[in-house]
Formats: structure tokens, sequence, C-alpha cells
């Protein structure tokens, strides 16, 4: 489904400042794949995420979704098969435009013609009962501006905009972090629910380690712009918290820098 | 002094608020919509003036309408490429065409500053005719500027709401969340730069007709003229609302604006002083919400201080 083949990214090349955010990486995965992503900040999580989303372009090596060499498109084009949700729930929505007219843009997606209206009956009505089955109350408030709604509800009405046409591929960087623990919890229930319905291929980034080892198929660790493991099925399964720590202390001979990733969410 | 305004005063000032009400929309799409602040608008009205009065003086009254408002468009799509394409700043860009259209609306208007369009068949001398003998005869003048608003208003009205101009609409919102439903937000600068030339020079294309001449000055001061409509429209409806209601207040803003200046005049103001005028209602009207907040957080803040201590209980520790 998602392949990275020896990308690499340094930013401010030449300068004192000069950092090889992505180096060498390699990664493929398989249609259908839940992958979280935990390691520390400054690890290249979030510049893999744009590197796929085309944010910037890569210094070198290519990028292929379901066969298809993306690394010249640019973000725009890529974004009508990649739904991003990001940590700010300000960055996925128009703030002055209602909940139904967000929606709205979100699903006609390249579906029709740029003078087709974008709200018509039917359209609204499905629209509604899409969001009615979070059961936050937001299908009776489709005409409120999304800038009136709480962090956990813009949330929401940017994951169901990432996916009411489902994407290729699903990248969820640390979405839940800005949210108050029982909202993030709830707004990681409708994440799995809809991950599920539409069988989506995912990447999560979260700093929450237990919930890294429990969420999703597969878990990778980043470092330095590079994978330092990645792994899947029962070794998965039998990893703990505390292994996972003395891995990482054992590769870099250091121990794991940030106490945040530590507690729970 | 008599009354303020007299019936024929308040007519003249509703045919120009109607008039002028094209560039306020044009500022709506592009200022409220599109969160441009586009600088070419002076340019581009005299521009729509010059193409339509030209090409009215050719003979084709008809034709003059859609000319000036192509012509604005080539205007919007050159400043929109300059901000999209070329990285220049959206209102250096509006400075930049604005500055180039000078030389192109004296070439437009054959090397002279002003042309009359005394002896020219117009829309306006057009309808003046259909109607000469019937009761409206001495509306025609008001007539044709309402047609053409309603027009233009509705069409716009229907144009914001489909999926292009929903797009257009969230570009000056959230361009990342634009970018995300998969929308080059260069396209929709352009096509709204290019909706909001041409209904500019359309009012330029009026207004040379209405006043039977095409002057290179016509323009002069028209972006701010336009804000001042637009933000007593947009005050009236205090935002709230659908793009429908919004609109219309936006060409009741427009009216009531050259209301006020007609009532400036009847109080003797010099012509001169009219433009002095305009601005300072700009003035006012985009920092009143900000002042009221001040004066309201200074009275609370005043109110706290004047809370003496012995007043609170203290809480024992």
């Amino acid at each position: 489904m998602l392949t990275l083949k020896h990308v690499t990214k340094t930013f401010h090349p030449g300068t004192a400042n000069e950092k090889r955010a992505l180096n060498d990486l390699s990664l493929r995965l398989e249609t259908g794949e839940f992958v979280t992503i935990i390691g520390s900040n400054g690890a290249g999580k979030s510049t893999m995420f744009n590197a796929i989303c085309g944010t910037f372009p890569v210094d070198e090596g290519a990028i292929f979704l379901d066969g298809k060499n993306m690394t010249g498109l640019p973000d725009y084009r890529r974004a009508s098969v990649i739904g991003r949700v990001f940590q700010d729930p300000m960055k996925g929505t128009a703030p002055n435009m209602t909940i139904e007219e967000n929606l709205a843009l979100a699903y006609a997606k390249g579906t029709r013609g740029p003078l087709a209206f974008a709200l018509n009956k039917k359209e609204t009505g499905f629209l509604r009962d899409s969001l009615a089955e979070f059961g936050m109350g937001l299908e009776d408030r489709m005409k409120t501006k999304v800038g009136l709604l709480s962090g956990g509800q813009r949330q929401v009405v940017t994951l169901l905009m990432c996916t009411i046409v489902p994407p290729k591929l699903l990248l969820l960087d640390e979405h839940t972090a800005a949210l108050d623990p029982a909202t993030a919890q709830k707004v990681m229930e409708i994440t799995n629910i809809l991950v599920k319905r539409h069988c989506l291929t995912t990447m999560m980034i979260t700093h929450n380690m237990s919930a890294a080892l429990t969420t999703g198929t597969r878990t990778i660790m980043m470092d330095d712009g590079e994978i330092l493991f990645d792994m899947s099925g029962e070794q998965r399964a039998n990893t703990t918290l505390e292994t996972l720590l003395s891995m990482y202390s054992a590769k870099k001979n250091q121990t794991f820098d940030t106490d945040r990733m530590l507690m729970p969410d | 002094m008599g009354s303020l305004l007299t019936l024929g005063t308040l007519q003249t000032a509703m045919e120009l608020g109607f008039i002028y009400s094209l560039v306020a929309l044009a500022l709506f799409l592009s200022y409220s919509m599109l969160n441009v602040c586009d600088l070419s608008t002076d340019g581009c009205f005299i521009l729509g003036c010059a193409v339509g009065a030209t090409v009215a003086i050719s003979g084709h009254p008809y034709l003059a309408i859609f000319a000036a408002m192509g012509a604005g468009v080539l205007s919007g799509f050159i400043t929109a490429q300059l901000q999209t394409r070329f990285g220049i700043e959206s209102i250096l860009a509006g400075i930049i065409v604005n500055t180039g259209l000078y030389t192109v609306n004296i070439f437009a208007m054959g090397n002279r500053s002003q042309i009359s369009l005394n002896a020219t068949d117009t829309v306006f001398t057009k309808a003046k005719a259909l109607l000469a003998g019937t009761p409206f005869a001495d509306y025609y003048k008001l007539i044709v500027a309402v047609l053409f608003v309603v027009a233009a208003a509705v069409l716009l009205v229907m144009f914001l709401r489909t999926r292009l101009g929903l797009s257009i609409r969230a570009t000056g919102d959230n361009v990342d969340m634009v970018r995300a439903s998969s929308i080059n937000p260069a396209r929709t600068i352009t096509v709204g730069l290019c909706v909001s030339n041409a209904l500019t020079a359309l009012g330029g294309c009026l207004l040379g007709e209405y006043q039977k001449s095409s002057d290179i000055q016509v323009g002069t001061g028209m972006v701010t003229i336009a804000l001042a409509a637009l933000i007593i429209g947009e005050t009236l409806s205090r935002g709230h609302g659908g793009i429908g209601r919004r609109v219309v207040f936006v060409i009741i803003g427009s009216c009531l604006y050259r209301i006020i200046m007609a009532i400036a005049m009847r109080l003797n103001m010099p012509a001169s002083a009219l433009k002095l005028v305009s601005a300072v209602i700009v003035a006012v009207a985009i920092a009143m919400p900000y002042v009221k907040q001040s004066l309201s957080d200074h009275r609370k803040k005043q109110a706290a201080m004047r809370i003496s201590e012995e007043e609170t209980e203290d809480v024992k520790c």
C-alpha cells in the first residue's frame, strides 16, 4: 500500500542549524495495517508525515501509494487519497463556516463538478446521519459555525471530514493530545470505529507508549530520522512498556529522555 | 435649510448606492471571503469604465457591459497570478497591477484621460427609450442600476453555494483545510479575484454610462469607498446569517453610505471634503468593535480596582 524508499530530508542544509530529519528511511505498509509510531521529540515522526503528504519535497528517495509514485505530486493532489488529522484542533476545519459546509467540502472531494451546488437535501441528510452516530449531539448543530465548537468536537468533525470519502491512507498526528482525558478517549473510540469500518490503512503518532502497544496492529519506534524498532504480531503482543524501554536503552546506549511518554493519558 | 434630503437627492443617492454596491460586493468576495485586500480595485474600476465607454462609443451598448467585465476578469487574473505563481505579497500585487492599469486605462480611452458619452447609446439611454411614456419614466436610471445589482447579487450568492464557491470561502478561512480537501488554493484565489474584479469593472462601466463620461480620476479612492459600504453592511448584519443575508446588507450598506454623503453635501460641505468624510467613516466603522471592547474591559478593570481587600474573606491556611 504505502512504500517509502530511502527517503532523506535535511533541514537548513549548509548552516549551523543543519538537521537531518529523515535519514535514508525505508518503510512498507500493507493494506489495512494500523501502525502506531512512537519516538522522542525531533525523532522525525511528523517530518515523515509531512514527507508523505507532500508538505515539502524530499531531498532523496521516493514515496509510493497504492503502486503510484507520489513524490512529485503537490500536497493538494495527494490529499485526494490521504486523510490527515493534526494535534491542533484548529487546523482541520474552517472556523467561520458551518459544520455542514465543512463536511460538504470534504464530501465533495473531487467527485463532482466545481459548479455543482455544495449542499442538497439528500446530502445534508447523509452528513447529518454520519455525525449523529457519534452521539455527541453535533447533528442538531449542523448550521453552527465550527469556530464555536470545543476542541474535541472540532476534532470529531475533522475525523469525519477525513474519512467521509474513505482515503487510502489515514495519518493521525497525536490527534488526541490536546484534549482532556475523557474527550481523548471518546475521540479514540470514534477513530477505531472509523478505521475498522472502512478498513483504513492508518498511521498514528502517539506519545502514550502503552496505547501505542495496544492500539492497532504494528508499532514503530523512530529516533534521529530512522526506524529503531518495527514490531508486529506475537513479538508486539509480548512486549511490555518495560521491555520497550530497555530495548531503547540497549540500542541507543542511553535512557529514554521524555517522562511524558511514560505517563498514561 | 428645509429638509435634510429632498426626494430628488435621495433618488440620486440610491442610484449611486446601487451602482457602487457592485464594488462593495467585489470586496465582499475578495476581502471578507478570500481575506485578500485587493488594492487593484481603483484601477480596475476605471478599466471597466474606460473599456465600457470605448465599446459603447463604437456602437455596442450591450457588448460594452461584457467587454468591461472581461477586462476586469483579465486584471483579476494577473493580480492572482502575481500572488500565487510568483510569490508576490497580495497587497503588493494589487498595487503593482493598479499602477500598470493607469497606462492601460489611458490607452483604452484612445490616449486620452477623458471621453464623453453624451451622444452615445448606453444601457441607460436604451432603458430611457423603453420606459418613455410609462409611469416609470423618471426612474429609468434607478431601475437599470437595481436590475444589474439584483442579477449580480443573485448570481454571486448562487456561486458562493457551489463547491467552488464554498472552497473560495474556505480559502480565506483555513487554507490548510482547503489543501486537505484536495483543492488547489492557487486556483480558488485566481477564480475569486477574477469574479470580484469582473464585478468591480461592471460597477465602473455602469458609472461611466450613468454619468455619460469616462475619466481617469473616476476610480480614485474607490477601495476606501467600497470598504466603507462593505463595513457598514457587515456591521449592520453583525456577520450573522447566511451568505444571502450578508450580501443584501452589503447593498444596503452601499446605499446608506451614499445617503450619508448626500446629507454631507446638503450641509454645504465642499466636494473636496467628501474623501475625508469617507476616510473617517471607514476608520470609525473598523475601529468601533475594538474600541467598544477596550472601553468595556477598562470599566471592568476600574471596578475591580475599587474592591478593597477587607471585603474579601481571608482563607485560613
